[in-house]
């Protein structure tokens, strides 16, 4: 608490003390009006003291004005214990609404304590801690086990795992050796590391999230800008009902102080408070709490959006698929297998590309490399090597038509390798991008929140991206696109009347995740050109996170919800029970404290985590 | 030119929306966000006339919030 919420509280108190001793005393007339202005003004003299200075400054409808109007009126027509009851639950619920904010705002940081506070560099040979801000890049930065990485860099030396939860919300830690990346904001589990900094603090992974996270309060949802402008309208209509209610109906049926009296109750639940603090909260309380299992939604239009999602388009290498390469399936005429893998194996082992990678990967055993002779690399096709001096070819169906081999298509989907001695055909390994492990679930529980479409938006052959569709149980597929094209699908899906995500690995398909409804990039740790154009990231590369995502924005506007009606309908019962006269004062301090108090509690759901599966 | 300030006891939901509209009423601000959340004031304004907006900005928050300061460093 402040300074400033521990004096209201003090004063709050007393108050209340001082009320029920005003309710004890038997005093009557003027001295009861007495008793009971001493809790009021001990409680409100700051609310008055404000609406008169705002009255000078031409602001009418302020509500501080009006709880004094309304408190001052009450006075007036004898409603003494009322008028300074309605006094103390306003300020109870002025300080409720500061101390609440402050916690949340407090659990959202703590949530994102991803901060690093330090940084250990190296400097001629000596260890200074200094500010991350301050480290240059290519500095050399020591990191101890249990401290924070700083800035982004490189493994110099040393190993060890890292705890990204607070990234990703993966909680299982990685491992990292010379050569590999860190990102800021993990925390070193066990030994020493020296990085090479590779970012200026504030272009790093952590000051980004960070950025993005404060900043997402700037983008308003759309139910948001509703609730401040219905506010807006709110108040001067109901202030404008409470002075026809107080003037109008006494000129023909008489009573005034009972018409007052009705009118009075209208001033106090004309604030719109609750509204105007628990719609905000709740997305503030949603976003924090999303970024704590590594999805960070850029705003509230953007988690309004993705809660709505009904149609949901996949790019397929690395968001469903692994990209990296891996072999299937080895095919010979009349070889061993692994015979045939060792003489591919052997002819790839100098190539630098993925698929010839994934060959020797398969393999997996040293490969002597005085077994290779002359290598020729046959662009388009594949490549000739001596092996044990004997000469291969290893490549697509075309370089087998070349050296005149009998060779066959493959019943399998994938990138095959075929192989041949001379002329002779030895057969053919098959190569595929690997699904990821959840890819399959992740569409599954998608379609279970009542996704309606899922499509697979690829640039990969035909015969592939409908294998890959069918395990995972895509509705439709569009293969061998080019990026522009990948586009004009989006449009057409867009066209077709439905709110579509895009999901994509953030590596070029920035035009494709700007034109979507709401893109999606995947596995965004220290990639920046995910994070900057998409509206949604999930640190994380796996496609589970999605439905997650989904279910997370779908409560949070389930909160909205329940507190736009909570609010709404509990005031207009109370405006009509109130000009009917069958509302008291009482009932009046619930519709306003009461409410807020209740609007704010629910508001705060927003911040506890949600089940990781559906 | 953007710059984002701290405000201090920023109290009410409502005050923050008011202040945002009437700081976005004035003339030279492009776009400005109160947030009650954050308690921070986004404030996009001509480079030119950055500081004579601010000081505007600055007495709209003190119009509606006397107790609000905010914390330009």
């Amino acid at each position: 608490m402040t300074k400033k919420q521990k004096k209201t509280l003090l004063r709050i108190l007393l108050a209340g003390l001082l009320l029920i001793g005003a309710a004890l005393l038997p005093a009557e007339g003027v001295w009861k009006a007495l008793a009971f202005a001493v809790p009021w003004l001990v409680v409100g003299w700051d609310v008055l003291w404000d609406a008169l200075r705002n009255i000078l400054h031409g602001q009418v409808f302020d509500e501080k004005f009006l709880m004094a109007l309304a408190t001052v009126g009450a006075f007036a027509v004898g409603e003494y214990p009322e008028a300074a009851a309605v006094m103390l639950f306003y300020q109870i619920g002025e300080w409720f609404q500061s101390v609440a904010v402050g916690r949340s705002r407090k659990s959202i940081a703590a949530l994102m304590d991803i901060r690093p506070e330090y940084a250990v560099v190296l400097r001629d040979g000596q260890e200074q801690e200094v500010d991350p801000e301050e480290v240059a890049v290519g500095e050399t930065i020591l990191i101890r086990p249990g401290e924070r990485v700083p800035l982004d860099g490189t493994v110099l030396e040393g190993a060890g795992s890292l705890n990204t939860a607070a990234l990703t919300g993966e909680s299982m830690p990685v491992d990292v050796a010379p050569g590999d990346r860190v990102v800021s904001g993990s925390i070193n589990l066990t030994g020493v590391l020296q990085v090479r900094a590779e970012s200026a603090y504030e272009n790093s992974t952590v000051a980004r999230i960070l950025e993005l996270v404060e900043n997402s309060a700037e983008k308003k949802a759309r139910v948001e800008s509703f609730i401040t402008r219905f506010a807006r309208w709110y108040t001067p209509c109901v202030v404008l009902g409470a002075a026809l209610l107080a003037f109008i109906p006494p000129l023909f049926v008489g009573g005034w102080a009972d018409w007052i009296h009705r009118a009075l109750i209208f001033l106090v639940v004309s604030c719109p408070c609750a509204l105007v603090v628990s719609v905000p909260l709740s997305f503030f309380g949603g976003i924090g709490g999303a970024s704590r299992a590594g999805i960070l939604i850029k705003g509230a239009n953007d988690l309004e959006t993705l809660a709505s999602v009904d149609a949901v388009a996949f790019d397929k290498t690395g968001t469903l698929t692994r990209g990296v390469f891996q072999v299937d399936a080895v095919h010979p005429r009349e070889l061993d297998p692994n015979a045939l893998l060792d003489i591919a194996a052997a002819a790839e082992s100098r190539s630098r590309h993925p698929v010839a990678e994934s060959i020797v990967a398969a393999h997996g055993k040293h490969i002597d490399p005085s077994r290779l002779g002359a290598v020729t690399e046959l662009a388009g096709l594949g490549l000739e090597a001596v092996v044990d001096g004997e000469t291969f070819s290893v490549g697509n169906g075309k370089l087998m038509d070349r050296v005149g081999a009998d060779w066959h298509e493959c019943h399998l989907p994938g990138t095959v390798v075929h192989i041949a001695k001379g002329a002779e055909y030895l057969g053919h390994i098959v190569i595929n991008d690997q699904l990821k492990p959840d890819a399959a679930s992740a569409i599954a529980s998608l379609k279970r929140l009542g996704v309606k479409k899922a499509v697979l938006l690829t640039g990969d052959r035909k015969k592939v991206a409908e294998a890959v569709a069918e395990q995972l149980g895509v509705d439709e597929v569009r293969a061998e696109l080019l990026p522009e094209q990948k586009v004009e699908e989006v449009e057409r899906l867009l066209a077709s009347g439905v709110k579509l995500a895009f999901v994509g690995d953030g590596i070029n398909d920035a035009p494709v995740l700007a034109r979507a409804d709401l893109g999606i990039a995947m596995g965004a740790m220290g990639s920046d050109a995910a994070i900057e154009s998409a509206d949604v990231v999930l640190m994380d590369d796996k496609p589970s996170r999605l439905s997650l995502a989904v279910r997370i924005a779908r409560k949070t506007m389930g909160i909205v919800r329940q507190n736009i009606v909570l609010a709404l309908a509990v005031k207009f019962a109370i405006l009509i029970l109130g000009a009917l006269g069958y509302a008291d004062m009482w009932l009046a301090v619930f519709g306003d404290v009461g409410v807020l108090i209740l609007a704010i509690l629910n508001a705060m759901r927003c911040l506890l985590p949600v089940k990781e599966t559906a | 030119m953007k710059k984002t300030y701290k405000l201090e006891d920023l109290d009410c939901a409502n005050c923050a929306a008011k202040m945002e509209a009437a700081i976005n009423k004035l003339d030279g601000v492009k776009k400005a966000t109160v947030s009650f959340m954050t308690q921070k004031l986004t404030l996009e304004a001509e480079d030119e006339r950055f500081d004579e907006v601010l000081q505007a900005a600055v007495k709209c928050i003190a119009k509606v919030e006397p107790d609000c300061r905010v914390i330009l460093k």
